[in-house]
Formats: C-alpha cells, structure tokens, sequence
C-alpha cells in the first residue's frame, strides 16, 4: 500500500464565484474532524463554520441552497458537506466587511475567486479585510466545476437532467441523465448576461458567442414593467401570465400559419407586438407581461444557441446559470426551442446546481493550488 | 418574423394633416395609368404604377441629296416627334392621406382598362374595401416576402449606388456601393414587426433561414411601456438622447475594467437592463429607449452574422420599417454587425428600400409586360431621391419627407450591360471624383450648374423658337433644376454618390421633363453643315505630310476639335461671341508638349508595330469635333488595317452628336472619301449606340449590342475623348486592352486640381499589365 502524502491547505476551505448580480459561494464543511484537530482548531474557524452550517438564511439577503448540498464528499483526503450560499452582489462590501471584522486574514487560508467581481473587488478586500484574493478565470473555474460535479454525482443521483417529449407539454417529463461522454458540448452559461462555450475537453474550450439579453434583462425589465423586486417575485408573476397577451403571433398576423415558410400561427411574431396599441397597453396585466419578458428572453437564448450549435456542429447544448433556478418555464422552453427548431437533432440537457460551478471550480483551483505548492 | 407594422398609430399622422403637395405634382401621368399595386404598412402607403409618358424628341433626318444641292442647305432636317415611353411611378405618403389620395386618383384615372390592384403589406386588408370602393379595382393579395424580394432584386440590378453602408460620424455618413453585376447570393434581414432572415439565391429562388421575434415591434411596445411615448419616431428620439450605461450593466460594472482575457472591453454591455435589476431607481425615458434600442440592434446584428456564417454570405442587406432610413437604428445595427462579424461583413442599406413591397407586388401584376426583360433608370427629374428621417435632421426637412416620397424609373430602350474590357467590373467606378465626399469639389461643381443655369435655360428657350409656351416651360426647368440643386446642397447623398455626371445626368432629365428634348439641335445642325465643308481639306492636308509629322497633326486636330464643347463654360463664352472662331484658332489655345499627362511617344512607339485589330471609340462633340478632329484619325486607323467601332449616344445631351446624326454625318463623309466609304461598306467602320444619354459615359451600363460587337471583333483598343468621358468619368478606368483616354481641360478650376492650366491637355495610353510583354 502506497501512502500519498498530500499536502492539504489550511481550513477553511471556500471558493466563490463574485458575478455581476450573485456571489455564490461554496464551502466544505469537514466531518471528519480529529479531537486533535478540534483542539487545534482556532476560535474564529470554529465560528465560522458553526455559523455557515447552523443558518440557511444570512443577514437580509444571502440564502443557503440546502437542498444542493453534496453530502459525504472525500476530496484531498478530507471528507464532509459542501454548501452551497448566495448573495446579491450589491451585499459585497457587507461581506468584505464581515470579513474584516471577524478577522478572517488571521487563517492564512487563500480566498479563491472567479467571475468579475474578484477583480472588481480586489482592492477592497486588500484595503478593508487584508485579504489577498487569489483570481481565476470564470470560464475555466465554470468548465472545471461542471466537471467535478458531474463526475461526483448529486448524493447519488445524476446531477444532469433532460426533458423527454420536450415538444409536448402534456408529457414532457424531467428526466435523469449521465453525462459520461461530455464532449464535445455547447455550454450556456445564463447570467445577468450570456456567454456560449464550445467546450471539447476539460481544458480546450472557445467562448463563441455571448449576449447581454439575459437574467439581469429579465429581472430589470419585469421591474420596470411591473414594479416587483426580487426574482422569485418575478418568477412567480410569469408563472401565472399569458404571454399571448403581449407578443403578436403569426396567426394574429395571417390569421393562421404562414404557410409560404412553414411558420405555425402559434409562433411569435413579433415580441411586444401587441403593445404598440394604446388599448392593448392599458388593459394588460402584469402577470402576462412578466411572461412575455421571460419568454422573449428565454426563446432569444434558444435561438443563439441553436446557430452556435449548427455553426459548431454540437449536438449537445448544456444551459447552466442561475436563470435557470426554480424556473421550470424557461428549462421547459429551452428544452422544446432545441428539439422544434433543430428537428430533433439537437438535445438540451440541464444540471441541478445551476449557477454555483464558477464558485465549485474556483473552490478545486483552492485545493490544487495548495497540492502544487 | 413577419414584416409587419401591426399597429395603426405611431406614424406621423398628428403632422401637418393637409396634403402639402399639389397631388397633381405627385400622382403624375394618372391619365394613361395601368397597372396598380399598393403596399400599405402601418403609418406609410406606398403606391406603384406603369404608366407611359409622351415626350418630345428629336429626330435628324437626311435630305434627299440625290436631287443636286444647292449651296447653303443643311445636310440634315430636324423635327420634333413625339414618342412614347414607360415609366415607373412609385409614391409614397402617410396613411392618414390615403382616402384623399384614392380619391384624387379615382377623378383622374380616365381610360384605364386596370381591373386590379395589387396589394400587400400589414394594411391591405384593412383598407381593402376602401380600395375596392374608391377605385372600383379589385384587391388582389400578394404574399408579402415574395414582393419584397422581387422588389429588391429590381432596384439592386436596375439602379447604381442602391445601396450603402452608414457610418455615423464619417462625411459623409453614406457610402454608396458600387453595383456587382451579380447581385446573388444575399441575405435580406427585414426588421419589421418581427425579424426575417431570407436567403436569396436568384431572381425566383429564395427561402426564409430564419427569423426573430425580438424587432421593431418589439421596440415600439416595449419602448412604449417603458417610456410611455407613443410613437416609433419620438421613441428613436428619445433613445437618440440617452445613455444606455446608466441603464445596461456593462463588463466594467462586473470587473471594473475590460475582461482582458477574452478581449471584452469595460464598455460593452454585458446585461441589457441589468442595473434595473440591481439598483432600487428612476430611470430616465431617455436612457431605457437608448439601452432598449442597443439591445435590438445587438439582438438582431448578432443573429444576422449567426446567419451569414451559417450560409457562408458576405453581402447582407437590412431594411424593414426599423430602419427605414432612420440614422440612429441603421448605426446601431452597423455598430452591431461590425462587432460580431470583427468587420468582414459590412451592413448594407438600400435607398428605396421602403419601395421594395410595392415594387414586388407591382411587378407581380405586370409579369405579363415582361419588366425584367428591360432596363431600367431612376428619374432623377421625377424621384424626390434619398431623405433623412433623422430626428437630429431639421424639422422642415423631416416635414418634407414625412409626408411624400417619389420615385420614378423610365424604362429604357435597350438593355444596358458592362463593358467587356473592364478589368475588373465588380470594382469598376466611373465618377473619378465623389462630390459626397469632397467638399471642395462639390462647392465648386454646385455654383457651376447653379451658374450656367440661366445659360442653359436660354438656349433651351432658343431651340424653340416658335413654340409660346416655350417660355412658361423653360422657366419650370428653372425651378425644377435649382430646387435639385438645392436639394443636392443640402443632402448631396440623395441620389446616391454626387457626381458631375450625375449633376449634368439631372439636368438633362429635368430638361427632357420639360420637353426641351435637344436645346443644342440647331446648333449641332449648323456646326455640322459647317465642318463638313472642311473636311477634304484638312484630310489633303494631312495626306502632304510625313507619317511622323502626320500622325502628330492627326492627335492635335483631335484634341482642337475637343475644344468645341458647349458643355464649357470657358468654350461656350467664346463661341457665343465669336462665331468666326474656327479649327485653326482651337489648334492655337492647344497646350505645347509636354502636355499635361503627354504619353504621346509611347502612343507613337505603339502605332510602329503591330496594327490593332478594331478600335472602340467613344465620340464626344458634333461639328469640328467629330467631323475634322475623329474621322480623319478613324481614317488613318482604317489605313493601317484596324476596324473601328464608332459609339455614340442614343440620345441628345449637350451638343454631343448623336447615334442618329452621326449616320448622317458618316454617310455625308463616305460620299467624299473613297476610304470611309469602303470601310463602311466592307463593315470595316461600324456604328454603333452607346445606350447612354449623358455626356459623361458610365461603362458598365451600355448597350448589350455595343458589347456584343466589341466581343466579336475582338477589339484591343478603346478611344474615350472628351472631359465628360475620360476626365469626370473614367479617368481611372482600367481595361484589360489598350486604352487612349484624351481631351482638353477646359475648365480653369479643374485645371488647376490637376495642376495644369486652362486648355491643358490630358493625352493618356495604357496598357494593360497583362498585354504588356507580348508586345
């Protein structure tokens, strides 16, 4: 027997995804704590953890995702829970803060960081928490997570999903999968904005396209138009509008099909269509335009992602981001835009920790940075 | 998706409501109107029909000389005939105006045997049983995309510098394209309502790749409720003055600078909207129609180049009312296209574009007259030419175009083809000089016309001379002619690249709108009779010298006889004063060598070896010109053993002799010389038209007989003469044979940008690259 002596970093372990509307966070919460090392184990670390583990919910705004914790993980040795944490990024300087104030530079730890924010913010964690953050790329650190996650699996279950009968909403079911052979693969990375990857093993990968019309447009624009405030006060107005009321079909138009192009009436036309008319914009409701918001946005991804796909020759398209969260409309939509427009020849598939691989893999860059070392 | 305008306000209807135009002025030749097709959208009607047109012209005919002469009779008689041709009438006008407008054209539509009218657009059947009522027409449906894209083949194969890229800050902000002489395959992104994406691969075959429901509909609904302004325009205003930052989340929101790793500068906007998401505050109308507008245009750039890609297309046309010529959405989208494709596509926008419905659906209904058989040319006299809708534009101009719009297309007589010794056509520009773009020039060239303008109105008045309403329609080419000028001043991107050639082209139509179908007729006609008298004269002459001192007296007798152009404002002066002023006088203001541009010697080199086997030239003036300066030199090429091939213009302009006198002059001339006479009746000296009626000569449209005989003889050397020719046109041609490009700079100002003097001479040969060893 052969004993690997792996050098492990010093608890705690974290890693975190800083984006331009979410900081998601992770953190491994070891069970295989040694009286020893519980002796050992200075104040502050002890509080941290108790208080990380112990609440679900932080200050106003940060939310603990229990429901996607990963249970029993062994990684570099140690095994334990990963948490999965998430907090608006407008609460940054709060949590730097918090830092500052609970000493966290004392635990010589290095605080891994992806997504814009960890160079946004690098300065204030220098200045106001003497914290020295490492940065790393969002798109290694998403395509790495994905990965490891993936490959660990969702306490036993696959962590990937797809929709069977995706074409037809009366049996259209969600449905467990293995993504054993991922590659090559079309990743989706749904956000405040897009970005579209052509991912062809775990380091060759190309950003091929990316648009600004994404979960921060929806939001902003349901808040403008309704007045809501949160995403989940958004998500829920949607769930109970038409959007039909609000975007102009092609049967509005030609009173059916159209025929010349094989475009169902069904179809939209034009989104927003019927708010060009002054009548139509007095008696709407709210619930049908925060539907048509989502809608619009949802089927404008479907549509790029689809051409990258043609023009990429993917066939497997993975949409991940927390657009995505408890939102079953838009992995609906998505699921039937692929299979509709590309006649079957492409497949949506979906992963249920949504947004948080940024912050996983900048949480693995944490353990390998400290194996190299 | 589909390109429709849904809702029925929004236009301009709270404008001025009275037609501000007498409608006679817009609904011209109603009388003799067949063939109807309306397209009706959601704020603008635009209406088509063929109707013909009865027009003067002039025609020389030879006296019978078999009877003998007497002494001081004309060569040639001149009558004006009157002769009928087709014309495309295109209008277009708000649909608050619609009812008046039917109603104007029910009173005046006579004796017309049209039955239907052709209809498409968002609004046909809204207005159909109006339609159906008022004019007792039958409304009869035409699939919408199909009109679309027939009409843009139309206007891209029929007019030059259709189309254009915009770039907002340059000057000017058009830049008209030349037109490929294959205009498939292109993409058509129509923004309408929705978005449509066709591919179209030839005159009939096309197909729908792809399309979108984020368009124009939804930036007007959306915008709407945003901002709650009503209409599109006022919202392109206010986007017009907002800052999309203080609304969009951009990538130095998120990183606090560029995403350097992957190139993506701070300022690019990585959420529409997303500080709406974020940030607990008023927003200003402004700022949300501005970052809504970005994020269309982005939307809609970005799938575009999805599309090209896809299909592997580089030329990719918008239109739709989104962009309808509205400055603001067309440098979005560009801005959007040049970002996604890094530059290799170029958007490209259309003038007519918003006649492009109309034009389809019309052409639909005529299939029968066979429109595509034809070529066809925009009226400049008759097109109210390209406006901008800006809402940055002053408001008189915006009223103006806001309410009528014309275009009318004269169908010409032949079919007009390239030349086939262009070297390149696809990158063939005639104009050598683009007045849209240099200032200067077109300050210079616009006081020109405005100042010779009395000048031309008088000789007008004078080849009528007993006509009385003569005067009443001179005085309305006046005014038809400096409200151009006006025009072009103020918008000099109207008709596509200003050009003198397109200055002198306008006048000449605004001259034959009026019926005054030749001013210089009677002028050519006593030059002629004039020159003929001196022509065995000078060919004796010239016969008593050495073949070096010859061939020397031959180049110079061409070049005198170039001075005689009444298109000169220096030359004209004098001729007017001087009636005396004769050949031997035009060899005196001749510049001594070295002339200006002086390839005189390699000209030379060339005559010693080999004889060329026919020779194209493209004739200028009548009189000294043609008679003592061209055919003495077109003898000593015959001599050699080359064929020539005479073009000249189908139609007056100027005093440049015409296809028609030239017969006349050439028969007269073959009486005198055996050697003519052989070489035309061996068909050793052809003539042939050129297609044009300009002074100027634009070579990838000429007659497709032209270039039919240029390929069979084989001919490997083209003449162009004249300023009109080879200096405001074609002086940078290149040809895949021998080319002589020669005249006289008469035109001090000119002369000076060329560095030279007044009466400088521009003596150039070239040879082509390729050509160039085997010699």
């Amino acid at each position: 027997m052969k004993l690997i002596s792996i050098k492990k970093p010093a608890f705690p372990w974290f890693g975190m995804d800083i984006g331009g509307t979410l900081v998601k966070l992770v953190y491994f919460e070891p069970k295989d704590i040694t009286a020893e090392e519980e002796q050992e184990e200075v104040e502050n670390l002890k509080s941290i953890r108790r208080y990380l583990t112990s609440n679900t919910a932080y200050g106003k705004t940060g939310v603990r995702d229990v429901h996607l914790e990963l249970r029993n993980l062994t990684i570099c040795g140690r095994t334990g829970n990963l948490h999965f944490i998430r907090f608006p990024t407008l609460a940054m300087h709060r949590f730097i803060q918090m830092g500052s104030d609970k000493n966290f530079s004392s635990l010589h730890t290095t605080l891994c960081a992806t997504g814009g924010g960890a160079y946004k913010f690098e300065s204030d964690f220098m200045t106001v928490a003497d914290l020295e953050l490492l940065k790393l790329d969002e798109l290694d650190c998403l395509i790495h997570g994905l990965l490891y996650v993936d490959s660990v699996g969702f306490n036993g279950h696959p962590e990937c999903y797809y929709f069977e009968n995706p074409s037809d909403t009366q049996n259209c079911v969600k449905k467990p999968c293995c993504l054993d052979n991922p590659f090559p693969m079309l990743l989706v990375n749904i956000g405040s904005g897009v970005s579209i990857l052509a991912v062809y093993s775990k380091d060759n990968y190309k950003r091929v396209t990316g648009t600004s019309l994404g979960g921060g447009t929806f939001l902003g624009l349901c808040c403008l138009l309704t007045g809501c405030e949160t995403f989940e006060e958004a998500l829920e107005m949607a769930s109970k509008g038409d959007s039909s009321n609000v975007d102009k079909l092609v049967k509005d138009i030609y009173g059916g099909d159209y025929e010349r192009f094989g475009l169902q009436g069904s179809a939209v036309a034009s989104s927003f269509g019927h708010m060009m008319s002054k009548e139509k914009r007095e008696s709407i409701s709210k619930e049908d335009l925060a539907r048509a918001t989502l809608v619009t946005i949802t089927n404008n991804i479907g549509s790029i992602a689809r051409m990258c796909a043609v023009n990429e020759k993917i066939e497997r398209v993975v949409f991940v981001g927390n657009f995505l969260r408890i939102n079953t409309v838009s992995t609906k939509l998505l699921a039937y835009a692929m299979d509709f427009w590309s006649k079957g020849q492409l497949k949506a598939l979906f992963l249920e920790h949504e947004g948080y691989f940024g912050a996983v893999g900048a949480f693995l860059e944490l353990l390998k940075s400290s194996e190299e070392a | 998706m589909a390109g429709h305008v849904g809702g029925t306000e929004g236009g301009r209807n709270s404008m001025d409501k009275s037609i501000t135009l007498p409608p006679d002025e817009i609904f011209r030749n109603l009388e003799n109107a067949k063939r109807f097709a309306i397209d009706i959208g959601g704020s603008l009607t635009k209406l088509a029909y063929y109707s013909t047109v009865q027009h003067k012209v002039a025609k020389v005919k030879s006296f019978d000389h078999s009877v003998k002469e007497a002494e001081g009779d004309p060569v040639y008689e001149i009558s004006v005939q009157e002769e009928i041709t087709a014309r495309l009438h295109f209008i277009k006008f708000e649909n608050a105006y619609i009812e008046t407008c039917l109603d104007f054209i029910k009173d005046h539509l006579v004796n017309t045997e049209t039955k239907v009218i052709k209809a498409t657009g968002g609004g046909a059947h809204k207005f159909k049983d109006l339609i159906e009522k008022k004019l007792k027409l039958k409304v009869d449906k035409e699939d919408e995309m199909t009109c679309l894209i027939k009409g843009c083949n139309f206007v891209l194969r029929n007019i030059p510098h259709e189309a254009f890229v915009y770039a907002k800050h340059a000057d000017p902000e058009f830049r008209f394209q030349n037109t490929h002489p294959d205009i498939f395959p292109y993409l058509l992104i129509n923004i309408g309502s929705g978005v449509s994406i066709v591919k179209v691969e030839s005159e009939d075959k096309f197909e729908r790749v792809g399309g979108s429901s984020i368009g124009g509909g939804t930036f007007w609904g959306l915008g709407a409720l945003l901002t709650k302004t009503k209409r599109f325009d006022e919202l392109l205003q206010l986007a017009s003055r907002g800052q999309h930052s203080n609304v969009d989340m951009l990538v130095k929101d998120i990183y606090g600078g560029a995403y350097e790793s992957l190139g993506l500068t701070g300022d690019l906007i990585a959420s529409s909207f997303g500080k709406s998401a974020t940030t607990d505050k008023q927003f200003s109308k402004e700022d949300m129609a501005k970052s809504l507008l970005h994020m269309i245009s982005n939307d809609i750039g970005q799938l575009a180049c999805l599309y090209a890609r896809l299909h592997n297309l580089s030329t990719v046309y918008f239109g739709g009312f989104f962009i309808r010529g509205h400055p603001v959405t067309m440098h979005t989208i560009t801005y959007s296209i040049n970002f996604f494709t890094k530059g290799e596509v170029q958007a490209l926008f259309l003038r007519h574009e918003g006649y492009l419905g109309t034009i389809g659906a019309f052409l639909k209904g005529a299939e029968e007259d066979n429109p595509n058989q034809y070529s066809w040319g925009e009226n400049y006299a008759g097109s109210s030419g390209l406006m901008s809708v800006s809402p940055d534009i002053n408001p008189m101009q915006r009223a103006r175009s806001g309410t009528f719009d014309m275009l009318e297309m004269d169908r010409l007589e032949r079919q007009l083809v390239n030349l086939p010794l262009l070297q390149d056509p696809s990158s063939y520009i005639p104009d050598t000089v683009d007045l849209t773009e240099d200032s200067h020039a077109r300050e210079y060239w616009l006081s020109c016309f405005e100042e010779a303008l009395d000048g031309v109105v008088k000789r007008a008045l004078a080849s009528q001379p007993d006509i009385l309403e003569a005067a009443e329609r001179a005085e309305k080419f006046r005014q038809k002619y400096r409200h151009k000028l006006q025009t072009l001043r103020q918008q000099p991107f109207a008709y596509g690249s200003l050009t003198v050639r397109s200055l002198l082209d306008t006048r000449e139509h605004c001259l034959n709108e009026f019926n005054f179908p030749d001013p210089y007729s009677k002028i050519k006609q006593r030059e002629n009779d004039m020159a003929l008298k001196y022509y065995q004269k000078v060919v004796r002459a010239l016969e008593d010298l050495s073949w070096e001192q010859r061939q020397f007296a031959l180049v110079r007798g061409l070049l005198a006889g170039n001075v005689f152009d009444w298109g000169a404002k220096a030359v004209s002066d004098v001729l007017e004063t001087d009636p005396g002023f004769g050949f031997e006088q035009a060899k005196q203001q001749l510049q001594e060598r070295p002339w200006l541009v002086d390839a005189y010697n390699q000209w030379i080199e060339r005559l010693k070896g080999e004889p060329h086997k026919c020779a194209l030239f493209f004739v200028d003036n009548s009189g000294i010109d043609i008679i003592l300066g061209v055919f003495p030199f077109v003898r000593e090429l015959l001599i050699r053993g080359t064929q020539v091939v005479l073009a000249s213009n189908s139609l007056p302009a100027l005093n440049d002799v015409t296809n028609n006198e030239l017969h006349i002059l050439t028969e007269r001339i073959a009486g005198m010389d055996p050697v003519i006479q052989a070489a035309v009746k061996d068909d050793r000296l052809t003539l042939v038209q050129s297609g044009s009626s300009s002074p100027c000569l634009d070579l990838s449209r000429l007659d497709k007989v032209l270039a039919t005989v240029v390929r069979e003889r084989r001919t490997d050397l083209v003449i162009i003469e004249g300023m009109g020719r080879a200096i405001h046109t074609n002086y940078y041609a290149a040809l895949s044979c021998e080319s002589l490009k020669l005249a006289v700079i008469k035109n001090s100002w000119l002369a000076d940008r060329l560095g030279g003097k007044i009466f400088s001479v521009v003596f150039k040969f070239e040879v082509p690259p390729k050509t160039q060893g085997l010699h």
